[in-house]
């Protein structure tokens, strides 16, 4: 049997400020299956960003355990086990779309031809193909966060960790993003743990939804959905769509993110 | 046509320009008309305005020359003469500018280099960072001087010693410029690249250094600038041998106030054209780094 993803065991984490510890990450238990698309969700302060930080090794936990593919966060990152894409595109403005796609590969050590290859391939996967020479300030808003996307499919990583990833666009751009998302996901079937505080869109990409809430950040319940694989964004209108909503909504009262 | 000149600088500058000979011809006037005056009275000649003004403008020792006079001086120190003559002022505009890219490329040199270890060095930064400032409290012509006899008692003199002022000038700007700039990137990238396991190499090489580039430049005008009056300060004590210095020093020692005023104005000259280059190569950089135009 193969491990999980993820697995977190009473996972605790105590930021020290100047007037007074904040608890941002409290018992947290949560395994996450390969293969799985897992969604945080909660108002912010609720700890989603600090527990995917966590799993990147870019944040140390205070107390419990947590596995990424097997071994430590730290031997996971050694290991460039994951992707992550961050909330802004994060590209380097002095390098053009090719440029800012070659950068991890560059620092992995790829051989030049292949990091062509790669670029090209991954650039295409997002739509973009013909964007190569750009700088990024010539490219819009969603078309620099696909970059972004395809700049952590470069190098081909088992995990992809995303923070709130469309959470800067308008609802346009990101619906178009995200039927686009989740097609690019049937595909390759990576394990993917998305952060966002967008009801509609935890709904319709995800495999499971992670409801978490404030003060401490904890994790409130794990919803697991039922819709089906292939769909679009006419789903979101069906009945079986809005149950998941609802869930997902009261999931989000009773750890009293309403109050 | 009308829109191009109406937005380019051409005709503000000229305006400035031409307000400030106006200024010039009528100081002129006014500084060497008790000379000239005192002479009249003394040999008891004729004189009204018109005799003063034309006498006040060809001296040949006046107080504050006017600008035909600089200029007459320029073109025979410049065009007239061979340029390995000693009184041509392309020949000592060479002196004083080759030990001025001397010393700037030390300067910037060290001031990157210290940038650097203040950066990724935090003894450095706690040590280092406040001899850096007490460095220039000192007085350059206090202790030009004294780096001048110094390096000369060892064996050192010419481009060298003068070059060393120059650089211990403008390595200051250069490390101020570059520490913010080293530490300029977005904690977004510095994450992005923690991700990727980056060695500090390639931090450095990848995110650090692109990031700090307009800093960079920002640092450099400035340095390369003063890189220039550094070089003036040293030829200053070195016996006036040769470079803009000596023309400004012999020029005081003999009362040739026409000779400084043309070397003063080659040096204007040659620090605008030396930070106009700076200028065009930094746009050449941006615009490879995908800047946009300005």
């Amino acid at each position: 049997m193969e491990a999980n993803a993820v697995e977190a065991k009473n996972l605790d984490l105590v930021f020290q400020t100047r007037d007074s510890p904040i608890h941002a990450l409290s018992e947290v238990n949560l395994e996450i299956r390969r293969g799985d698309f897992i969604s945080f969700i909660g108002p912010s302060g609720c700890g989603k960003t600090t527990l995917l930080r966590v799993i990147a090794d870019l944040e140390k936990p205070t107390g419990g355990s947590i596995v990424v593919n097997g071994v430590s966060p730290e031997q996971a990152r050694l290991q460039r086990a994951y992707g992550y894409v961050f909330q802004s595109p994060a590209l380097f403005p002095w390098r053009t779309v090719e440029g800012n796609l070659k950068l991890p590969l560059e620092i992995m050590g790829i051989d030049a031809a292949e990091r062509t290859r790669r670029a090209k391939e991954s650039l295409k996967m997002v739509n973009l193909e013909g964007f190569e020479k750009k700088f990024p300030w010539q490219l819009s808003g969603g078309m620099q966060q696909r970059v972004s996307i395809a700049r952590a499919l470069t190098f081909d990583p088992e995990l992809l960790l995303m923070d709130e990833p469309f959470g800067a666009l308008d609802e346009i751009v990101r619906d178009q993003l995200n039927e686009h998302f989740l097609r690019l996901w049937e595909k390759n079937r990576k394990t993917v743990v998305f952060v966002t505080h967008s009801i509609p869109e935890a709904a319709y990409l995800s495999t499971r939804i992670v409801v978490m809430s404030p003060r401490p950040g904890r994790i409130i319940e794990c919803i697991d959905s039922d819709l089906p694989p292939d769909r679009t964004l006419d789903i979101r209108e069906t009945p079986k769509f809005l149950d998941l909503s609802h869930r997902i909504r009261e999931g989000l009262r009773a750890g009293h993110s309403y109050d | 046509m009308i829109r191009r000149l109406r937005d380019s600088s051409l005709i503000p500058v000229s305006v400035v320009v031409a307000f400030i000979i106006l200024i010039w011809y009528a100081g002129a006037v006014y500084l060497n008309s008790p000379v000239l005056i005192d002479r009249y009275e003394r040999q008891k000649t004729e004189w009204n305005f018109e005799k003063l003004r034309q006498d006040a403008w060809a001296m040949e020792r006046p107080i504050l020359p006017a600008p035909h006079q600089i200029l007459k001086d320029m073109n025979k120190s410049i065009l007239q003469r061979k340029v390995t003559s000693k009184r041509s002022l392309v020949y000592h505009g060479w002196v004083t500018i080759s030990s001025t890219l001397v010393g700037f490329g030390i300067g910037a040199l060290l001031g990157i280099v210290l940038a650097v270890g203040i950066v990724y060095i935090p003894t450095l930064n706690r040590s280092v960072m406040p001899w850096i400032i007490a460095s220039q409290t000192i007085p350059i012509l206090a202790i030009a001087p004294m780096i001048i006899v110094g390096l000369g008692s060892i064996g050192l003199t010419g481009l060298f010693p003068k070059s060393i002022i120059s650089a211990y000038l403008c390595f200051f700007p250069v490390t101020i410029g570059m520490v913010k700039g080293l530490r300029s990137p977005d904690p977004i990238h510095m994450d992005l690249m923690k991700t990727y396991c980056a060695s500090y190499s390639h931090t450095f090489f990848k995110l650090r250094w692109p990031s700090s580039t307009p800093f960079l430049f920002a640092s450099l005008k400035v340095s390369i600038a003063i890189s220039l009056v550094g070089a003036i300060v040293g030829e200053l004590p070195a016996g006036a041998q040769a470079g803009l210095g000596a023309r400004l020093l012999t020029g005081s020692y003999y009362g040739q106030t026409i000779q400084i005023w043309s070397a003063l104005i080659c040096a204007s000259i040659l620090a605008a054209i030396l930070v106009f280059l700076m200028i065009a190569i930094e746009k050449i950089v941006l615009k490879k780094m995908g800047g946009r135009l300005v």
